[in-house]
């Protein structure tokens, strides 16, 4: 992209190993190692979008927006900078590292500031599409991605555009909204609850704000009665979060059981792979179906 | 830029500010009175002498920048900006009335002029970092002149700029730090170990000038030199004192808080040579 747009720059905190070496290599003038100073990063950034161009800052989900809130919260958000924030190890994706690394409130975090768009692609092809409706927009931009080596869930890259979900797998009795990398886990659900008779659509949401809210009153709440939020997030103030919001404030929450699954509001104390921490938080695909069983078999 | 006439004509100017921002505090009723005066030399000094900023060239892109990251004296800009014509003087007299476009601290896209919404410490350095910058890369010289205050250097987003800025030969990045030795509730360098503040500049790569912050001739002359230094950011100590016009005013902290009422204004009119 930085190819055929030379307004794009980008930022990184020190991070990413050899990952941009051929960036830098080939736009020196377009790059810039900030050091770790990631709130000196966000305001440099600001400054090159007033100047022209249109800036990229990359570090780890944490460092790149509660770090350095207060610049996004005043550089970005109050001034709409055109800035794309893009935190990489989002959720636990870096759970060996232990909670200083996790991302489980940049959603909440970035959801509280007005005007900033969030994004939470499900793959690598998904990044692509929402970077490219990022950068489309001029409006500030966050997204969370994974670390490397997530499931391939879209065979091309797909179109994105800024609030709309879509139907990844239709089903007829009840609804998955998958929001980021856990789309390979709730297609998972989705399997296991089919050999037991249960059709579960899931729907995969790369655009967490704005909400598709016209998808969820068409689709969702006036087709399902039991609807249930995925993420790799805190259960406080992210994508279910934002669901439950929109639930209460539409009024279309009769008849329809909406349940949130997510991290817990708690530090996570447990270390090893993502898929073992996810596991400890419900977010795999067998406590997926678990609970949707449960709810389906409390509400008979 | 240095003759004798032109700096009279601008410290006649520079005591019209200064009067004038008296005025608006009164009839405002806002705060903050004094660490806007100590700047107001300065700012004539930057918008008369060394910034190409003007009402023709306001929102291009090769404009200079001035960003005054101490916010809080942002009474001072707005007036600045209204003799310099940058915004009228009707404008500037709604201060402190409802609907107003001038907040008490500086706000993006409300009036010509106002680069960037300051006001909590410590942003405006590495934003003028990343103007600068922009200059650089995109090959379009202009230059960026943010001002700091003392207590604003408590920061430690200040100097992570201070760090960067060394690295990327940024020449036309000046910062100016009104170095009147007061914050908000005590002298600055019992609050933290502020002193010796210019040689922590010195060490962190800038160029250093020191200066009388109350002479708009040495003002421009040590702005001159940084801009046109080698490839390192220019950082202005400015010795200032906070309250500066008005002898009642002048380095007596409570200043920082109180509004003027109508006989400190009519003393400061009579202090500053201006005629009714």
């Amino acid at each position: 992209m930085a190819r055929e747009d030379e307004k794009i720059f980008l930022l990184m905190g020190d991070i990413g190993n050899r990952l941009f070496n051929d960036f830098s290599a080939q736009n020196p003038e377009r790059f810039l190692n900030c050091g770790i100073a990631e709130a000196n990063m966000i305001s440099v950034a600001c400054g090159l979008a007033n100047g022209g161009f249109k800036p990229v800052c990359y570090t780890i989900a944490p460092f790149v927006t509660a770090r350095c809130y207060e610049q996004i919260r005043i550089d970005v958000g109050y001034h709409g900078s055109n800035v794309i924030m893009i935190g990489t190890g989002s959720g636990l994706s870096y759970a060996s590292l232990g909670a200083t690394h996790h991302g489980f409130d940049d959603i909440a975090l970035m959801r509280a500031i007005p005007g900033i768009d969030i994004f939470s692609p499900c793959d690598s092809n998904d990044v692509y599409a929402c970077l490219g409706a990022a950068f489309e927009s001029p409006r500030p931009a966050y997204i969370r991605i994974g670390k490397k080596g997530e499931p391939t869930m879209l065979p091309d890259i797909p179109t994105v555009k800024i609030g709309k979900m879509e139907m990844y797998r239709p089903g007829r009795d009840i609804c998955v909204l998958s929001s980021g990398t856990t789309l390979s886990v709730c297609v998972e659900a989705a399997k296991m609850l089919e050999r037991e008779g249960i059709s579960a659509s899931v729907v995969r949401c790369p655009c967490v704000k704005p909400l598709d809210t016209e998808f969820l009153r068409d689709e969702v709440m006036s087709n399902y009665q039991l609807v249930v939020s995925v993420e790799e997030h805190s259960l406080c103030g992210g994508f279910g979060s934002a669901v439950a919001e929109f639930i209460v404030d539409s009024g279309l929450g009769d008849g329809v059981r909406f349940v949130r699954v997510g991290i817990p509001d708690e530090f996570i104390h447990q270390i090893g792979s993502q898929e073992y921490v996810r596991k400890k938080c419900g977010i795999d695909a067998e406590s997926i179906a678990a609970k949707i069983t449960q709810c389906l078999s409390e509400e008979i | 830029m240095y003759s004798e006439s032109k700096i009279d004509r601008l410290s006649e100017t520079s005591r019209k500010i200064s009067f004038k921002l008296i005025e608006l505090s009164h009839n405002a009723g806002t705060p903050h009175l004094a660490s806007a005066m100590s700047t107001v030399d300065a700012l004539v000094a930057l918008y008369w002498n060394v910034l190409k900023i003007c009402s023709d060239n306001i929102g291009l892109p090769d404009r200079d920048r001035f960003i005054l990251s101490k916010g809080h004296a942002a009474l001072g800009l707005y007036t600045a900006l209204a003799y310099r014509g940058i915004i009228s003087m009707e404008t500037l007299n709604t201060f402190g009335e409802h609907g107003s476009c001038l907040p008490e601290q500086p706000a993006p896209h409300l009036v010509p002029g106002v680069e960037w919404a300051t006001g909590s410490l410590g942003h405006g350095l590495g934003v003028g970092l990343g103007m600068a910058l922009a200059s650089k890369r995109a090959e379009q010289y202009f230059r960026v002149a943010v001002m700091m205050g003392d207590g604003e250097c408590n920061e430690g987003s200040v100097w992570e700029a201070a760090m960067l800025a060394p690295k990327l030969g940024l020449s036309n990045l000046l910062v100016l730090i009104d170095y009147n030795r007061w914050q908000a509730t005590a002298r600055s360098q019992d609050v933290m170990q502020l002193d010796p503040l210019a040689d922590k500049w010195k060490a962190f790569g800038w160029n250093v000038e020191e200066v009388d912050g109350h002479d708009i001739k040495a003002i421009t002359m040590a702005a001159e030199n940084c801009y046109s230094s080698d490839n390192r950011p220019g950082a202005i100590i400015l010795h200032t004192i906070k309250g500066k016009g008005v002898s009642f005013m002048e380095d007596d902290n409570n200043w920082h808080y109180i509004v003027p009422s109508k006989e400190h204004v009519a003393a400061a009119r009579k202090e500053l040579l201006i005629q009714s």
